[in-house]
């Protein structure tokens, strides 16, 4: 996937002499001696990252961790101390003060803030054009374009309505929408819904994937909160100390944290909600073939040991699922036909889910099914893999680590 | 104690001397100036028929700040015209509005200065407490070495006097709008001008507001002053009162003062106040 934006080695130190801390922290000291001995804070250390087009990127981390400072160094609002911020092939630490504004406004939709940032004297519409109008775009242009993001984010008919007129939820729709008027690919979300009430916030959450499917922006998206990290990111970033320590998507993080620090913070995530079908799943042992006779079949399934056997064609498209006893009981009662022709009537469904099903949606489904594994497919209904009991009771237990899913 | 007395007077009296000597012309510019001003303004209102004036105010009282208090300001001017001191109380209201008219021009700028640079902030700061702390009659001296007796001392004393809540207040509103609309600002693109005029400036209208509400208080009160120097206007009949025993001039001219002030401050307060309710 192309990248979109590539961060290498940046770090920014707030101080008067950051060369000094920077050796510091090279020789091994910690950010709290750099702040105690220098009384200069490390706001990011040595962070390379990149971020790829169309993807929802999280900074996820505890207040302090530095994930705010990071996402303000990719737009310069704080100039980085050394590395290299490189969006579309370009340097952008190399910009001169005017290429910056001019770059910001070609490339950044601004940015959304945690308590919305909108400016209290202007109209719902007028808040929304004013990416534009700093841009200089005629009126009845901006106006347009303004009424259609407006109408996009739900705000349609608060047009003219002021700031202090509005909910929180109202707030933070008319800072999106603020974004959104200005047709830039990179979006910075700074804890957009952290200041929401719980309800309003999965709303917003959900509104925001939505959105997100359509206009396919590159969203980098700041938070404290792991659930929401995990979802909407589709890559994450867990920060501590100003560096960033697990990169990867939640699946990656909940199974395989990169350390104690991660390991301590996914403990309380609902790991049900996490994994998927695809982290659980395993391979299938052996699979029947609409072209094999019974006895083919009933070989196949002795040679594993399996209660059953799932059968696909060659285009490995789900056909069914064979049970071993049905078949066993059919050959038995056609003893003597030497050339057997496999009975239509033994294929049951097969029971499967997609390949990106949460581990929850998957329990649920167990709940009721008396017989044999769940087969899990793509999105063209192939078949991917197999999903035994025994896996998903593990997958639930914590200490459970996880082979390398997929 | 001393034998030896510094000569404090001596070094301000010969500045002021030198001042004037140097820069006469460029002071007798700027004095024509200010006339210019205050007596147009004072003509132009005066032009008008004192009851034709008297609605137009009332009418801009009405709007700012409610019938009720349009009403109370009726009553006050037909007051003054009744008991003889419409021209004076035009004459009071021209001193103000020009020295306030001066006070905007420099001290908005000089206060967004002071928000933008805390090294300018810093310098300005003791000045401003040096204008504020100083007695107001001190202002008077200088103010008539430079521009002799008359309207245009008084102006020029008002000014001073009136200046540094201005400044401060509006360093005060400018500082003190949210880093997140800045920040806002700064990652759509906007310039330091942008920044300004779009954002700093409407966020922070309200407390400049009230530092245009305080600074013509201030003035007013220094307006009454001034007339010591024959800047005219309802402070020489106060004056008058003082000087010949007459309390009853002298608190006629008093009360109109009053009235002024609460025309005055009810219109510009009105106007910080119907802003805000927007926020």
């Amino acid at each position: 996937m192309e990248e979109k934006i590539v961060l290498r080695n940046l770090t920014k130190i707030f101080g008067k002499n950051p060369a000094k801390a920077i050796k510091a922290l090279k020789e091994g000291k910690s950010k709290n001696e750099v702040l105690s001995e220098q009384n200069q804070i490390v706001g990011v250390y040595n962070v390379s990252l990149s971020v790829r087009k169309s993807e929802i990127f999280v900074l996820m981390g505890l207040s302090g961790s530095g994930k705010s400072t990071l996402q303000r160094l990719i737009n310069r609002l704080h100039e980085p101390t050394r590395g290299e911020i490189i969006i579309d092939g370009v340097d952008i630490t190399k910009l001169g003060k005017k290429d910056l504004r001019e770059f910001r406004r070609k490339n950044f939709c601004g940015m959304v803030f945690q308590n919305f940032a909108v400016l209290p004297h202007r109209t719902v519409l007028e808040n929304v054009e004013f990416g534009l109008e700093l841009q200089g775009v005629e009126k009845i242009a901006r106006r347009e374009k303004a009424r259609e993001v407006i109408e996009l984010v739900g705000l349609k008919g608060n047009e003219n309505s002021y700031p202090s007129q509005l909910s929180g939820g109202m707030l933070q729709r008319v800072g999106l929408a603020r974004g959104l008027a200005v047709d830039a690919d990179i979006m910075l979300m700074d804890e957009a819904f952290s200041a929401l009430d719980p309800l309003i916030r999965r709303q917003m959450q959900d509104e925001l994937l939505e959105l997100q499917e359509r206009l396919q922006k590159t969203i980098i998206f700041v938070t404290h909160d792991l659930d929401e990290a995990f979802k909407l990111g589709n890559r994450i970033a867990i920060m501590n100390d100003g560096e960033v320590i697990q990169t990867g998507t939640a699946e990656e993080i909940i199974s395989k944290p990169a350390n104690d620090y991660v390991k301590a913070f996914v403990e309380d995530m609902n790991r049900s909600v996490v994994l998927t079908a695809q982290s659980i799943m395993q391979p299938v042992e052996d699979t029947a073939f609409p072209g094999d006779g019974p006895r083919t079949i009933l070989r196949k399934i002795r040679k594993k040991g399996l209660t059953g056997i799932l059968m696909i064609d060659t285009r490995r498209e789900l056909k069914g699922y064979i049970r071993t006893s049905e078949l066993v009981e059919y050959i038995k009662n056609h003893k003597e036909k030497e050339d057997l022709q496999f009975d239509k009537a033994l294929l049951h469904n097969a029971l499967s889910v997609d390949e990106n099903m949460p581990l929850i949606d998957i329990i649920n489904i167990y709940s009721g099914h008396q017989y044999g594994p769940v087969a899990v497919t793509d999105e063209n209904n192939r078949l991917k893999g197999v999903i035994v009991k025994g896996a998903v009771i593990a997958a639930l237990s914590e200490s459970f680590e996880f082979d390398s899913p997929g | 104690m001393f034998e030896y007395r510094i000569p404090l007077r001596d070094w301000i009296t010969s500045a002021v001397n030198y001042l004037e000597v140097k820069f006469g012309g460029f002071f007798d510019g700027f004095s024509a100036f200010i006339y210019f001003l205050v007596d147009n303004f004072r003509e132009g209102m005066l032009f008008l028929h004192p009851l034709v004036f008297m609605l137009l105010i009332v009418a801009i009282m009405w709007y700012m700040a409610g019938w009720k208090n349009g009403l109370i300001a009726f009553a006050g001017l037909l007051l003054t015209e009744n008991i003889g001191l419409w021209e004076a109380f035009i004459e009071t209201l021209a001193l103000v509005l020009t020295a306030e008219i001066i006070v905007i021009i420099v001290g908005m700028p000089l206060g967004i200065w002071a928000a933008r640079s805390d090294r300018f902030n810093s310098v300005i700061r003791p000045v401003l407490d040096f204008m504020q702390t100083m007695p107001a009659f001190v202002y008077l001296i200088p103010a008539v070495m430079f521009f002799g007796l008359g309207l245009v001392p008084g102006v020029v004393a008002t000014f001073v006097f009136a200046l540094p809540p201005l400044i401060r207040l509006t360093n005060l509103g400018i500082r003190q709008v949210p880093k997140e609309l800045i920040e806002a600002a700064d990652a759509f693109g906007a310039t330091a001008m942008q920044k300004l005029l779009k954002v700093q400036i409407p966020v922070a209208k309200s407390t400049i507001m009230a530092g245009v509400n305080q600074s013509i208080m201030l003035g007013l009160s220094m307006v009454v002053i001034a007339a010591m120097i024959g800047a005219g206007g309802l402070g020489e009949d106060v004056l008058r009162g003082i000087q010949r025993l007459q309390v009853g001039q002298g608190f006629e001219a008093g009360l109109i003062v009053v009235i002024l002030a609460i025309i005055l401050d009810r219109i510009t307060s009105g106007f910080g106040m119907k802003k805000s309710t927007i926020n």
